[in-house]
């Protein structure tokens, strides 16, 4: 039998011994033993872009005036609350973008992962992509795979090349997605900012099947996933689990983006790759993985550093969703394909 | 042995401690990040005022998005809160330039404090004011962030000469003074009064606004040219909207390519003996059609009074002149 004694002793110990823990981590801040995190050395690289070219000079367009009072759209929101386009079927006039770009001699890059069983659909990409893509532009297709062998090389249009980049053959499906971003920026430094102006991520798993023009160009361009562009933001799938990097709370957020598309100015893109990665890496450490991968991170990114053009659901469709009346043209869609099969 | 109510009361007391130990010290990292502050950026950049929907345009009565998908301002197509934020980020400053000469003067007073009060509120603006009398400009009242530069010129005799020669002076200035100064110019007429804010809104590359003539009806292309040789003149079938001089501006390197190629044409108008009506009005129209704005305002911002308003859910600024025509300035 413990005394009573001895008892209440105890007590008093462990109440002192609480208030002075409580004391010491009310007032001061809460210390974490510091991880360290791999930092590629590509991280403080400063890289010499090919200089920018603003929009110099539209030349003489004959067209119908527009009107002031005549929305094009009006089943649709065209402009963002922070002003950027959103850009649908008949909100912009192709000949006059296609008369203010061309001059400037752009080169646009295009980066694909075709890795593992992905690379079957690397031909239907690119020839749809020799179509519908910025036709007469120069193009660089820059293919990410594990297997160089198995992408085929097409006959290009004038301008456009192809160039394969070799990748590790990951270990699941997810990793491909989660080290994409770091791929890419690592490319970037590397290569591509010295090779193109802007720089457009898209899946590989996907077709053109209409025009996709200068309209999409723009500093950050992001695109509205065609699942949630009808649904209140509590239903979006950002990361809710507030130990992520990737969280996002209930209330906030604009539209939920796609990761299959997005894009901008090369610097611009490697600016975003390389927050996305890091984001990926401090949840990596933290043994925890977002939602849809580097999607989610995507979301995070894109909440804080709004995208200065939006692409309607047209630029990223999935084809299996039935077609509602706001979408007057679907340019670039999924591929009908056997989930299972393909992320073995 | 026995349990006693001791033991009991000894088990809730250690219960309710540890308890309080786990609730105010935050063990995992997450629940830090909950105590800690979140970082200012990130909670203005919220749209928590407006739910933000795809399939719900705030407007659907007006042109929002030029064909070369310039984004035209209407009250209801932004939010001032998150471009705020993305203009804080910037920290950049923004220039106003105004010119009182002769009987202008008279308007300074409520053209100062109602600029005070309502454009760009609360970030730091330039004024830089032109003027022939600069004796007679009473001490103006000015917000603690924006700076007043009374800047002496001379006053043309002819009213041909003042508008080219405003250009004139706006590029020189620009080059030897404002980019040193500020990142963004607007060029304002001062015979005008703000009613309501104008704010971040109009900061953009190369910023036009659109004539009130042309959101009523029946109304043709104001100022298009008679003599086609004018520098100014813009063909039959061209032309997207007609810009109205009195409010315009964008980046100090845009305005400065603007004033230069308006004054230039104006000049060689003179020389060939031409004098355009509605004079530097009808050059900028020249020069905006060849290099499109980036960014429209609606006529909002610069609503004639004497026009009965359709789709102006807001007049931000108005002239000040009671005339029915317009004063040649």
């Amino acid at each position: 039998m413990i005394s009573r004694k001895v008892l209440l002793a105890s007590l008093v110990c462990l109440g002192g011994v609480a208030a002075v823990i409580w004391a010491v981590a009310g007032s001061g801040k809460v210390h974490y033993l510091p991880y360290y995190l791999p930092c590629p050395e590509i991280f403080s690289m400063k890289l010499q872009y090919t200089e920018e070219k603003l929009i110099q000079l539209f030349p003489q367009l004959f067209y119908q005036q527009p009107r002031v009072l005549a929305p094009k759209r009006q089943d649709v929101l065209t402009v963002t609350p922070w002003l950027a386009p959103i850009i649908w079927e008949g909100t912009f006039d192709p000949e006059i973008l296609d008369s203010a770009y061309r001059p400037l001699n752009l080169t646009i890059g295009v980066t694909a992962f075709a890795v593992g069983k992905y690379t079957r659909f690397a031909p239907r990409f690119l020839q749809s992509a020799e179509q519908h893509f910025l036709r007469g532009y120069r193009v660089n297709y820059y293919i990410f795979t594990d297997s160089p062998q198995s992408i085929p090389h097409l006959q290009l249009g004038p301008g456009r090349r192809l160039l394969t980049v070799p990748v590790q053959k990951p270990s699941s499906w997810q990793e491909i997605s989660m080290r994409r971003m770091e791929a890419i920026n690592q490319h970037v430094a590397k290569q591509s900012h010295g090779e193109v102006q802007y720089l457009f991520c898209l899946d590989i798993d996907m077709v053109f099947h209409n025009p996709w023009g200068p309209e999409t160009l723009g500093d950050t361009v992001a695109a509205i996933h065609p699942g949630y562009f009808d649904v209140p933001r509590e239903q979006f799938p950002y990361e809710r689990r507030s130990s992520s990097a990737a969280f996002i709370p209930e209330g906030e957020g604009d539209f939920y983006y796609g990761g299959a598309v997005f894009g901008g100015l090369v610097r611009k893109v490697y600016e975003l790759t390389k927050m996305c990665h890091m984001t990926i890496l401090a949840d990596k450490a933290n043994g925890i993985m977002a939602a849809w991968q580097e999607e989610s991170h995507l979301n995070r990114h894109f909440l804080s550093h709004k995208p200065s053009k939006l692409l309607s659901p047209e630029y990223i469709w999935d084809d299996r969703k039935p077609k509602p009346p706001e979408i007057h043209l679907i340019r670039f869609s999924t591929v009908k394909k056997n989930y299972k099969e393909v992320r073995n | 042995m026995r349990i006693t109510k001791l033991h009991g009361l000894a088990v809730l007391v250690t219960a309710g401690i540890t308890g309080a130990i786990w609730y105010y010290y935050p063990f995992s990292p997450a629940r830090a990040q909950e105590h800690k502050a979140s970082p200012g950026e990130d909670s203005v950049l919220k749209t928590d005022l407006y739910e933000t929907s795809l399939m719900f345009p705030w407007r659907r009565d007006v042109l929002v998005l030029t064909p070369w998908l310039a984004p035209i301002v209407w009250e209801g197509t932004f939010n001032r809160d998150i471009l705020n934020a993305q203009y804080l980020q910037k920290k950049a400053v923004t220039g106003v330039v105004t010119f009182a000469v002769e009987k202008y003067i008279q308007f300074i007073e409520g053209f100062m404090s109602s600029a005070n009060t309502y454009f760009l509120a609360g970030h730091p603006v330039n004024f830089y004011l032109f003027t022939d009398n600069p004796e007679k400009i009473s001490h103006i009242q000015m917000a603690p962030e924006n700076h007043l530069f009374v800047i002496p010129v001379q006053n043309d005799p002819r009213w041909q000469d003042i508008s080219r020669s405003r250009m004139d002076i706006i590029s020189c200035y620009i080059q030897s003074q404002f980019q040193h100064e500020v990142d963004y110019l607007y060029s304002l007429d001062i015979n005008v009064q703000l009613l309501a804010h104008i704010g971040v809104e109009i900061i953009d590359a190369l910023v036009a606004t659109i004539s009130s003539w042309q959101v009523t009806p029946q109304h043709e292309n104001k100022g298009s040219e008679a003599h086609p040789e004018a520098q100014s003149a813009i063909p039959e079938g061209q032309g997207d909207f007609y810009y109205t001089a009195s409010f315009y501006g964008g980046s100090v390197p845009e305005v400065y390519k603007l004033t230069r190629a308006c004054s230039a044409g104006l000049r060689e108008d003179t020389e060939n003996g031409i004098e355009a009506p509605w004079h530097h009005e009808s050059h900028l129209n020249r020069y905006l059609l060849q290099h499109r704005p980036t960014r429209l305002l609606s006529p909002e911002y610069y609503w004639d009074p004497e026009l009965s308003p359709s789709t102006i859910q807001v007049k931000r600024m108005c002239p000040v002149h009671q005339h029915s025509q317009r004063q040649r300035m």
